[in-house]
């Protein structure tokens, strides 16, 4: 028998988890202007609404009223699929991320998550791969030279980042002794892990850095080398859905980052899904931070970090935190 | 040691940006706050008058001629004294690059730039400006100078036949 409270309740969640993340995306496109202005000294946007509040809505329809544009000689349909799918793997990867303890509702045990699945870890990084498709095929799509390298760029740029970010995690999965990202936040309920193997949480900033193709590794849209890279040749909506993913997939690393490293909700006197909030806001703030601060990787500096050091050092790491906890068991 | 370096050169800049976050921008918020000009920036150009009230400008061509991007046009024409004029002037300031080259050629200090740079317009016709746009009732950045009040007009009078003239000295005068 189905159970339709269930049913409602979980559609209820994703409605939520659906508004609350679109809104903060957007508000971070306007966070993240605001704070790269204030550290080059700065206004940044301030004329839509106070304090340009409103950006965000002018943008959307701004980019909602510009021609939609396929270029001749583009497959047309990979070319109109693409930035779909880079915003759907990124949104689909809050099913599993739990973003508060489980509520007690008319006696009835509400967990704040989605889909708990049991190898919710697995579901992240099956999807985080697949979000490069978005940028593959919209590169190679778009029938052009530009859209193309940087196409290339990022396949072999995740493809890199994803090995040592996934190794990253093996010791978390260790400590915690589950793949699911409840379990993991419970584990984490007296020392978050980022202390316990402070590490790990480095390759794994790193690595999510690489993933998100931000700066200073953002050479699949590198500007000043191939134009705009992957969505060269996109405008309008499209272009704003590629944008919106960018910005949720910041917003779902940010929190995978909160349940992985930093305690997920745990924390003192404030509500749990405040600090769960907080967390995921400092993550985004570092990554901005980041892009205000360093400049772009050449590509080989680029090969060379995530094969030659992330990667030993993740695998070295993963040995180390097996035997320890083999030791101290 | 290299290693180190490295280290340095990528936490230092950290706090660098963070340190700027809290630093007041140095952004002018344009049309609230106005920047003024320096006096001699280059931005719309204007055709003074002499000391008294009259054009200085007569029409030389020079202007015209030095321009790079050919945006100034006139006609020129005499004055029944003699004195030259231009019966129409005319620049093109969708085409000016504002590059001064014109003010540096005039003789008679008639064509200047001014630090006037608030002219944009929606239609590029409106860019074009005739003597009567250009033409300002002051002289400029020297208002004393009037060399050329009388510029040309020795050819229809003879001689010492003008005001402010002297006749012609009589060499043998001169001898001992
Ligand atoms: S400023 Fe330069 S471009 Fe403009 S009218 Fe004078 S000479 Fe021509
Ligand atoms: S503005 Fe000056 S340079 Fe140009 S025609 Fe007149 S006198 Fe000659």
């Amino acid at each position: 028998m189905i159970d339709w409270v269930m049913v409602l309740l979980t559609l209820i969640k994703l409605i939520l988890i659906l508004g609350v993340v679109l809104t903060m995306a957007a508000y971070l496109v306007l966070a993240e202007r605001k704070i790269l202005a204030r550290m080059q000294l700065r206004y940044g946007p301030n004329r839509v609404g106070p304090f340009g509040l409103l950006q965000p809505l002018a943008d959307v329809i701004k980019l909602l009223t510009k021609e939609d544009f396929v270029p001749t000689g583009a497959d047309k349909w990979l070319f109109m699929l693409a930035p779909g799918l880079a915003a759907v793997t990124a949104i689909l990867s809050f099913a599993v991320v739990p973003f508060a303890p489980a509520l007690t509702i008319f006696g009835r045990e509400v967990p704040m998550v989605v889909c708990d699945l049991n190898v919710g870890v697995l579901y992240f990084l099956g999807l985080s791969s697949l979000a490069v498709y978005g940028v593959a095929l919209g590169g190679w799509a778009s029938n052009s030279k530009y859209s193309l390298l940087g196409g290339i760029r990022g396949l072999a740029q995740l493809i890199s980042y994803e090995l040592s970010m996934g190794l990253s995690i093996v010791p978390v999965v260790l400590h915690a002794r589950s793949f699911s990202l409840t379990e993991i936040v419970h584990a984490q309920e007296t020392v978050p892990f980022l202390i316990t193997n402070p590490i790990a949480f480095f390759i794994f900033m790193v690595s999510v850095a690489a993933e998100s193709r931000r700066v200073p590794f953002d050479l699949p849209e590198a500007e000043n080398e191939i134009v705009a890279g992957f969505h060269t040749e996109y405008s309008g909506m499209r272009f704003g859905l590629f944008f919106v993913g960018e910005y949720i997939n910041m917003i779902i690393l940010g929190s995978v980052t909160t349940v992985f490293f930093l305690g997920g909700w745990h924390g003192p006197l404030l509500p749990p899904i405040v600090w769960f909030m907080l967390k995921v806001l400092a993550v985004a703030f570092f990554f901005i931070w980041m892009r205000g601060t360093l400049p772009r990787l050449r590509y080989d500096q680029l090969m060379h970090f995530g094969w030659k050091f992330l990667i030993p050092l993740a695998l070295v790491n993963v040995l180390v935190t097996g035997a320890v906890l083999l030791a101290l068991r | 040691m290299p290693l180190l370096r490295d280290l340095k050169g990528t936490v230092q800049p950290f706090w660098v940006t963070l340190r700027n976050m809290f630093r007041k921008p140095v952004t002018i918020q344009y049309p609230e706050e106005k920047r003024q000009p320096p006096p001699r920036y280059r931005a719309r150009i204007i055709l003074t008058r002499d000391p008294d009230g009259g054009e200085r400008c007569v029409a030389c061509y020079l202007c015209s001629a030095a321009c790079p991007v050919d945006c100034i046009s006139m006609q020129s024409a005499e004055q029944p004294n003699g004195r030259r004029y231009a019966t129409w002037f005319r620049i093109n300031f969708a085409r000016c690059i504002y590059c001064g080259l014109c003010a540096e050629a005039c003789p008679t200090w008639a064509i200047q730039m001014s630090p006037d740079y608030e002219f944009s317009k929606y239609a590029s016709i409106d860019m074009v400006y005739e003597k009567e746009d250009l033409l300002v009732d002051h002289g400029g950045k020297d208002s004393e100078y009037n060399y050329y009040r009388h510029a040309g007009i020795g050819v229809v009078n003879p001689r010492g036949g003008n005001e402010d003239e002297y006749g012609p000295v009589d060499i043998k005068t001169n001898m001992p």
